[in-house]
C-alpha cells in the first residue's frame, strides 16, 4: 500500500474509534454527499459488537446489575480498552479490574469478583487440553514428594474474593425464582479449570488458595504448605492435597 | 516467590501426601466420567455451549430446552431422558425451542 493509502487508513481507524473525532475527509457518501450518518452507524457497530461480546461472556454480571447498566459500563470500558488482537477470545481480560474501579458499580461490591469468575470460566473453556495426572502417577511420585515442583493444567486459575463469589454466581445463574437464600458470611476462593470437556468451579477449603497460588508459582509442597499455614492456621494439608488430586488440576511434576 | 523461614518437615508432608492418596481413591475421579453433548435439554442460561442465532456460548441460551444449545450429560443418557412436554434430548442440534433469529 502506498504511504498515502496507509495514512488514510490510519485516519479512518482513528476516527472510527474516537466518537468525538471528525469523519475522515476522504470519505463521501452516495452522490458525493456527506458520509456523517453512515460513518456513525459503522462506528456504533464497532462498539456494540464489543459490548455484545462482553455481555455474552458475563451473563451473571449482566443479570446482577441489569442489561442497561451493564451496557453503559461496558461502553466506557470499550472506549478505554480497544482490542489489541484481531482474535477476540482474550478481549476483556482486565474488565473485572475496570469494574472494581468503576465508581457507579461500587454499590455492588462483589460485582467485579463475579465478572472475574466468569472470565476465568471463559478462559478455562478455551484453554488447551491436557491430561490430568492419574492416581497411579501420584503413587509413583510419592517417594519424591518433598522436592516436586508441580505443573498445573493450562486451564487452571484461581479467583479469590472476600465475598462469597461462587454462591452469588450460582444463585444468579439459577433460573427458578428462589427466595434470596442464606449467603455464607465468609469470602470464597475458587479454582476454575476444565480437566476434560466441562469447566469446573471448585470451592477451595481454608488456605487452599494460598497453597495453590504458591504451587503455581513453582514452590515445592513443603514451602507451599508453610505459606498456606502462615495465612490460615487451620489449613489441612491432606484434605487440600486430596481435593487437588481429584480436581484434575495437576498435569505433571518434575 | 517469597522465602518462608519455616517449612514443614518432610515427614509431615509425606504423611499428608499418603493420606491424600487414600482420600482421593475413596471418591470416584470427577474427570474420568464419559460425557456426551446433548442438545435441547439445558434450562435457559444453563447450557455448556451453543451454536446458531441468538446465542454465543456457554450460559447464553435464552429459552428452556433450546434446541441448538447443548449440555454435557453422562454418556448414554441424552436421548433417553424425560423432559417436560414430551421433549427428548438429541445428539445433534434440534429445530425446536430456538429463540427468534
Amino acid at each position: 500500500m502506498s504511504a498515502d493509502g496507509l495514512q488514510r487508513e490510519e485516519a479512518f481507524a482513528q476516527a472510527l474509534l474516537d466518537a468525538r473525532a471528525a469523519v475522515p475527509t476522504a470519505l463521501a457518501g452516495r452522490d458525493g454527499r456527506s458520509a456523517d450518518r453512515r460513518f456513525a452507524v459503522y462506528r456504533n457497530n464497532v462498539y456494540v459488537s464489543l459490548i455484545n461480546l462482553l455481555a455474552g461472556r458475563l451473563p451473571a454480571t449482566v443479570k446482577l446489575v441489569g442489561e442497561e447498566f451493564f451496557r453503559a459500563m461496558a461502553r466506557e470500558y470499550v472506549e478505554q480498552t480497544l482490542p489489541r488482537s484481531a482474535v477476540l477470545l482474550q478481549y476483556g481480560g482486565d474488565f473485572a479490574d475496570f469494574v472494581d474501579a468503576f465508581p457507579p458499580a461500587s454499590s455492588v461490591p462483589y460485582l467485579a469478583a463475579v465478572a472475574r469468575l466468569e472470565m476465568a470460566w471463559h478462559r478455562a473453556y478455551h484453554a488447551a487440553d491436557a491430561e490430568p495426572l492419574t492416581q497411579e502417577a501420584f503413587v509413583a511420585l510419592g517417594p519424591r514428594v518433598e522436592e516436586l515442583v508441580l505443573s498445573f493444567h493450562p486451564s487452571a486459575s484461581l479467583v479469590r474474593s472476600p465475598y462469597p463469589v461462587i454462591t452469588i454466581w450460582e444463585h444468579t445463574m439459577r433460573d427458578d425464582d428462589d427466595e434470596p437464600g442464606q449467603l455464607p458470611a465468609d469470602g470464597e476462593d475458587a479454582l476454575v479449570l476444565r480437566p476434560a470437556l466441562e469447566v469446573a468451579v471448585r470451592r477451595l477449603p481454608p488456605g487452599g488458595a494460598a497453597f495453590i497460588e504458591a504451587l503455581m508459582a513453582g514452590a515445592t509442597m513443603p514451602a507451599a504448605a508453610a505459606a498456606a499455614l502462615e495465612q490460615t492456621p487451620e489449613f489441612d494439608l491432606s484434605a487440600n492435597l486430596a481435593g487437588l488430586m481429584r480436581s484434575g488440576a495437576l498435569v505433571g511434576a518434575h | 516467590m517469597t522465602h518462608h523461614t519455616k517449612t514443614l518437615s518432610g515427614v509431615a508432608v509425606a504423611g499428608a501426601f499418603a493420606a491424600a492418596l487414600g482420600l482421593a481413591t475413596t471418591t470416584a475421579p470427577a474427570v474420568a466420567e464419559d460425557q456426551e453433548k446433548c442438545f435441547g435439554v439445558a434450562k435457559a442460561g444453563a447450557n455448556d455451549c451453543a451454536a446458531g442465532a441468538g446465542t454465543t456460548c456457554a450460559g447464553s441460551s435464552t429459552v428452556d430446552y433450546q434446541g441448538n444449545a447443548w449440555k454435557l450429560v453422562p454418556k448414554g443418557t441424552c436421548t433417553t431422558m424425560e423432559l417436560p412436554g414430551g421433549r427428548k434430548g438429541s445428539l445433534t442440534a434440534l429445530d425446536r425451542d430456538n429463540p427468534p433469529a
